[in-house]
């Protein structure tokens, strides 16, 4: 059955538009919420013709006097239980605004409704009864009000009629709750007493409340300012996703605060590369001019190939987020297991994730009670400041600085369990991005194609240990050179001794040693050179982004010797150590070696020599556009 | 959008300006207006489902929302869906709307799967006669779901339609049997959501959840989208709503463009599925079938 229709559109025929709010109605259950908004509904002619008449047939069908609370009671489970179970969005119009009212509930059961609705608001309302006063879940509220961010909160003592419209009771209840959300740095635009059953103060100051001065309900709505540009902070554009549907490399993503134009110099954090936006794409015309500001869901192209993954934020050079391992977040909890010190978590800071674990529980309180009781462990729909530490580095601010990339989300098992704002942000070691100017190269690509008479690439050789990679790798290195190429040995182990001497072999540090691998290959690539890559590299993940850090230059070659034979050929004499239980983190008979799907070629090198295995790779080189043809008309490259 | 008006500076620019005026630097960028902010946020939750989810497919009955719903996908992924359509045919829709999906899934190029829905016997006898005929179509979307094992089906419901509907988020997951937990729902805030189904159930995902029905018009109108001319009025009535042939019916307008369309709405306090039978048998007889996995 359709309970509301939207008479509101805020696009009208002739293109003008109305400034748009969004408020969330909060308090304690039973202190008259849904009868405020099936008043406010009436009084501002928002309801579908008859829907009143129809619903007090219904009421009189079912013997029950009519309550306004029943306009919102469009579920009949909701009816069942005598509460509304969830956010509702409603529409109506006030003199100069189109107001979306996201109905949170009241119910304490309901917490994460609550947050789902005052979440996605401008402003809010806090209702109190006007007998029972200030409640846990009154003050529970105001303060989940502060945290979400919202901070036009008109209150409205509701239930006037109930003690009489007595000035003086609501004078006190007044007191208390301005000094509450004072308290939480958020003072009420006003408090009004109203009725909302008999509709005193909501569209009209009635002679029962004629000692109150200030605005109605509706008046007070109607005062509400929509939510803050955000386009006058530093940029922040975090990256949802890279696409390469076609020959662009598009860089997708919302831009959080600031502005972009093309040739702006970005920054990409946490990284800290340094790149010029050369378009901004987008459809069906593209690519646009012009500024894109806050809000806009964009897609841009870089002067030069980055490395990006989603989550990375790009930012103007000069203005860019802190990168990080640490943070302190000032948090509200609804998992149904206390959040206690220890506990591994996934954190999320707009697109970008983070395995990361609690290192302190600073506070935690039940912002319920009055008074604040320290406690070791955050417990369900209570909220307290904590310290964590991240597993991969992220980019972010502190809430103060910047609301939309200072805040995070917290998931336990797939699941929103909390949120909470960026208190402050413990800064890494890594220079600061300004003073980071890459320099290109002098010579272009093809002057030194034409001279070694082959593209950069990187050939990415992958196996089990003793399946022959090195072998190979050295021969073709050989083979290149002497063809007047100039190809790079990057052999795993080699580098490990080196450049990688700080990791071991834990996931994450294989992961690492990978990537590292992969930009230096990358950057010979780039620079023409063929870089032969000699590594295990078991991950499939790992390899996937060597080959997006690489892109278009990567070929993968599986080196795929049978396990038993790599076993007994043994040179480095690992597979016997590892079989003795010397060498825990061993592929080959420990840890499972993940095959390529789709490497551009597989070498089995105990049915082959290594010279014809060497041929087979020179020819997919050749066909995949690496080495030219013998005979190359050298005037074409010129 | 309006991205392109940015770009008349270049060429409206006065000739008699200095020369340091002529540099077209723009210092902030033009303002949104409501239905660039409803398109921002579309393709935001789009471009979310894409990279969070594995094998996704967008729902597309033919009608306005849906089509919309589409050219929001394209402006996502610019130009391309980079996932299928998926129709789930009751063949019991107008002639106009099978015309519109075969011109148009070529025209967009679209990855199009129509998919078939089981007989009405096979049915919840227990159900309402349009609401049974409705079911026919949760059946027919459990079948291709079992049939290509998607995790997340992109739909072009929104709050504003139906009471039940304005319960939803934008990222709703679905039990292992298609069926929607309306008491157990998780929270979804600043944008967030949650992207993780069990095992063997699938996320509904609602890119245009947000948006009115005259949100809907006025974007159609401004982005120049193709609709079936069903909706436009013929004969004092045209329709607002379009499903089943034998269970949608017309309602009185004389709107003969989407201007027209416009100020009906303006005006109207009808609601937008009052031509839809199936929401009018019983009080509950929508929700029953939204537990049970309709849309």
């Amino acid at each position: 059955m359709n309970m509301i229709v939207t008479p509101a559109s805020p696009a009208t025929p002739n293109g003008t538009t109305r400034p748009q709010v969004r408020i969330v109605i909060v308090g304690h259950v039973d202190h008259g919420k849904s009868t405020l908004v099936g008043r406010l509904l009436h009084e501002t002619g928002s309801l579908p013709d008859g829907k009143l008449e129809m619903l007090k047939a219904v009421s009189a069908r079912r013997g029950m006097p009519f309550e306004w609370s029943f306009l919102l009671d469009a579920l009949q489970t909701e009816r069942d239980q005598g509460i509304t179970i969830d956010t509702t969005q409603i529409r109506f119009r006030t003199n100069s605004r189109d107001i979306v009212l996201i109905d949170a509930p009241g119910h304490a059961e309901f917490l994460r409704n609550m947050i789902t609705g005052a979440s996605q608001a401008d402003g809010a309302v806090l209702i109190i009864d006007a007998l029972e006063g200030v409640r846990d879940q009154t003050r529970r509220h105001g303060y989940l009000l502060h945290l979400l961010g919202v901070k036009q909160v008109a209150v409205v003592v509701n239930k006037m009629d109930r003690v009489d419209f007595s000035d003086l009771r609501f004078k006190e209840i007044s007191d208390e709750i301005s000094a509450h959300l004072q308290g939480l740095g958020v003072t009420p635009t006003a408090v009004i007493p109203i009725s909302a059953r008999d509709g005193d103060g909501v569209a009209e100051r009635t002679d029962r409340i004629g000692w109150y001065k200030g605005p109605t309900v509706v008046e007070a709505l109607d005062r509400l300012e929509p939510a803050r540009p955000l386009e006058a902070l530093a940029l922040r554009l975090p990256v949802q996703a890279i696409y390469k549907f076609d020959d662009r490399r598009i860089v997708a993503g919302r831009i959080e605060s600031g502005s972009l134009i093309a040739g702006d110099e970005i920054v990409v954090m946490p990284a800290g590369k340094i790149a010029k936006i050369k378009t901004v794409e987008s459809w069906p015309v593209t690519p646009v001019a012009g500024r894109q500001g806050a809000g806009r869901s964009v897609g841009i192209t870089l002067d030069r190939e980055l490395f990006i993954e989603r989550g990375d934020i790009i930012a103007h050079a000069d203005a860019a987020p802190r990168e990080t391992r640490r943070l302190r977040a000032r948090i509200f909890w609804l998992h149904d297991k206390p959040l206690a010190k220890g506990d591994q978590l996934l954190v999320r800071c707009g697109p970008k994730e983070s395995r990361a674990t609690v290192v302190a529980i600073e506070k935690a309180v039940d912002p319920g009670e009055l008074e604040s009781r320290e406690n070791k462990a955050i417990g369900r729909n209570h909220v307290g400041e904590i310290d964590i530490s991240l597993s991969n580095p992220i980019a972010a601010d502190p809430y103060t600085e910047n609301p939309r990339t200072g805040r995070l989300v917290i998931e336990v098992s797939g699941r929103i369990a909390g949120g909470g704002l960026v208190l402050s942000v413990d800064a890494g070691q890594r220079a600061v991005p300004v003073d980071i100017v890459p320099v290109e190269s002098a010579l272009r690509p093809d002057e030194r194609s034409a001279r070694y008479q082959h593209n950069g690439a990187v050939v990415w050789l992958t196996g089990l240990p003793a399946s022959g990679k090195s072998t190979l790798a050295k021969a073709l290195e050989r083979r290149l050179f002497t063809n007047g190429g100039s190809p790079i040995l990057l052999d795993g182990d080699t580098v490990r001794a080196g450049l990688n001497s700080d990791l071991g072999f834990s996931a994450a540090d294989r992961s690492e040693n990978i990537r590292r691998l992969a930009e230096v290959a990358t950057h010979l690539a780039r620079n023409g050179h063929i870089a032969i890559v000699a590594a295990v590299s078991p991950a499939r993940e790992d390899r996937a982004t060597a080959r997006r850090i690489a892109d278009t230059a990567f070929r993968e070659i599986h080196v795929a010797t049978p396990a038993d034979i790599c076993e007994e050929r043994d040179p480095k004499g690992h597979y016997k150590k590892a079989r003795a239980g010397a060498l825990a983190s061993f592929t080959g008979i420990g840890n499972d070696y993940e095959r390529p799907e789709a490497a551009e070629l597989v070498i089995d090198t105990s049915t082959r020599t290594v010279a014809e295995a060497a041929d087979e790779i020179e020819q997919m080189l050749k066909t995949t556009g690496v080495l030219f043809d013998e005979v190359v008309d050298l005037a074409a490259n010129i | 959008m309006h991205l392109l008006k940015d770009n008349s500076g270049a060429d409206g620019r006065d000739s008699q300006a200095p020369v340091s005026q002529q540099i077209p630097v723009e210092l902030t960028a033009p303002s949104m207006d409501h239905l660039d902010q409803l398109e921002a946020q579309s393709i935001y939750i789009f471009r979310e489902a894409f990279a969070r989810l594995k094998k996704i497919a967008l729902l597309w009955s033919l009608g306005k929302d849906s089509n919309v719903m589409i050219w929001l996908a394209r402006k996502a992924f610019f130009g391309r869906l980079p996932f299928p359509a998926l129709h789930v045919d009751t063949g019991k829709k107008f002639p106009e709307m099978y015309r519109f999906r075969d011109h148009y899934g070529k025209e967009w190029e679209l990855d199009l799967r129509v998919e078939p829905c089981p007989p009405i016997d096979a049915v919840d006898p227990t159900l309402p006669p349009a609401a049974r005929s409705a079911a026919r179509k949760t059946e027919g979307l459990k079948m291709a779901l079992g049939k290509y094992g998607f995790d997340g089906l992109i739909a072009g419901i929104r709050r504003d339609e139906e009471a039940t509907r304005a319960k939803e988020r934008v990222f709703s997951p679905r039990g292992l049997e298609g069926n929607w937990d309306v008491r157990d729902q998780p929270p979804e805030f600043w944008d967030h959501f949650n992207a993780s189904p069990p095992q063997g159930a699938h996320l509904r995902i609602h890119p245009i959840l947000h948006w009115t029905e005259a949100d809907i018009w006025a974007y159609t109108k401004r982005e120049n989208i193709p609709i079936i001319p069903l909706y436009l009025a013929k004969d004092g009535k045209r329709y607002r709503s379009l499903g089943d042939q034998d269970i949608t019916n017309p309602v009185a307008s004389t709107a003969k463009n989407i201007d027209e369309i416009l100020a009906e709405l303006e005006q109207t306090k009808v609601p937008e599925r009052a031509g839809r039978a199936l929401d009018h048998e019983t009080e509950d007889a929508f929700e029953r079938l939204r537990v049970a996995g309709y849309l």
